[in-house]
């Protein structure tokens, strides 16, 4: 799993209006730039907030990626807890639970 | 003239990006108690605002994170997010680069630091400077303190760069005033937004408004995870001010859980002698 590139990715289309522009006309382009999984891949471009989440992408950087494709907020927290739902608890990061650790 | 004013703050992005839809009550009476530190700052008439911050991946990430990291630029410009998202219109702000400067060398006597001379704030120092500079014309020079990925500074570092902040501060002529940024418990941005720990607070509130150094570095992050969420690393900007006015007590102004800002809302004010 390549974690550290799927948050990179979000990191710098988060802040970068380049990136943003990638996104918008070349998303697999930008997608191919970055070392990702299958899964990843597939994570980002449907997207499934709820397993990003479960992955162990920062919240702080998910939470804009969801506002980007059309999430409220009350809609992102649900996609994250439909991931664990779906997906079990998350595997790796700073929110993994304490009974999962 | 040095350190003119010191005091700490919440800064989550709901409490302008979700102002709607809060407890009107409680959200007015937080909104009062950052009008009132405005209030308190502006009567210090200071040159400065030292903006002591967690941010969140907005200009440092995993492949190059720095501890501690000080702006030294002649300008900055935020909220880097969405401007409807959190409710905040984009600014330019200024900063006092050369003051800047002289702060960063002489706190580096004391602890390593890196600085920045580009800086798009977000939330962390856009929601604080909404309600006290909301004409953004006060210079500020931002810190940021990692609180998000770990491996984190250890509390008594966080403190000791805020004694030395100070020690560099008093030898300025210029009026500076500081603020710490952060939650206290919190789970931002996950399914447990909205919960807050609100006994857990008040302790820890407790303890930094009597400035009682050896129990506020008593904390152990893996006690702060369970008890104050991840959010709950941003302590550490609160203990920066700590040790800013050690030997200083505080005043608790404001302390209201409001949930869908997903942070227990705090203003608090040390008192400088």
């Amino acid at each position: 799993m390549s974690l550290y590139y799927t948050q990179k990715l979000l990191y710098q289309l988060n802040r970068d209006p380049a990136t943003r522009r990638r996104f918008e006309q070349d998303f697999e382009g930008l997608l191919a730039e970055y070392e990702l999984t299958r899964e990843e891949r597939d994570a980002l471009r449907k997207p499934d907030i709820g397993l990003l989440y479960v992955m162990g992408v920062n919240g702080q950087i998910l939470m804009h990626y969801a506002a980007l494709r059309g999430y409220e907020w009350n809609a992102y927290l649900e996609a994250m807890r439909e991931g664990e739902r779906s997906y079990g608890p998350v595997k790796t990061g700073l929110y993994t639970r304490a009974d999962s650790r | 003239m040095a350190l003119v004013f010191a005091g700490v703050c919440s800064h989550a992005p709901g409490i302008t990006g979700r102002a709607g839809r809060a407890d009107p009550q409680a959200r007015d009476t937080f909104y009062a108690a950052m009008g009132r530190m405005r209030d308190a700052i502006e009567a210090c008439r200071p040159d400065v605002l030292v903006v002591i911050a967690a941010e969140h991946f907005a200009n440092f990430f995993m492949n190059n994170m720095p501890a501690i990291c000080v702006g030294m630029a002649e300008h900055y410009e935020g909220p880097i997010e969405d401007e409807k998202w959190l409710g905040i219109e984009r600014h330019r702000i200024p900063g006092n680069k050369s003051l800047s400067r002289v702060l960063i060398q002489e706190v580096m006597n004391d602890i390593d630091l890196a600085y920045a001379e580009e800086w798009k704030f977000d939330h962390g120092i856009m929601v604080p400077l909404h309600f006290l500079t909301p004409r953004y014309d006060l210079p500020v020079i931002p810190v940021n303190i990692n609180c998000q990925g770990p491996p984190l500074i250890p509390l008594k570092r966080a403190y000791e760069f805020g004694r030395s902040l100070r020690r560099a501060c008093d030898a300025r002529p210029e009026r500076i005033a500081v603020i710490g940024t952060g939650g206290i418990s919190h789970w931002p941005a996950t399914p447990d937004s909205g919960r807050i720990n609100e006994a857990w607070d008040r302790e820890f509130l407790d303890k930094l408004l009597h400035n009682r150094r050896d129990s506020l570095l008593a904390y152990r992050d893996e006690d702060v995870w369970r008890e104050g969420g991840q959010g709950g690393f941003e302590i550490r900007t609160f203990i920066a001010v700590a040790g800013a006015t050690e030997g200083c007590t505080g005043e608790l102004w404001c302390y209201v859980p409001i949930p869908i800002f997903a942070v227990g809302c705090t203003v608090a004010v040390m008192q400088l002698r």
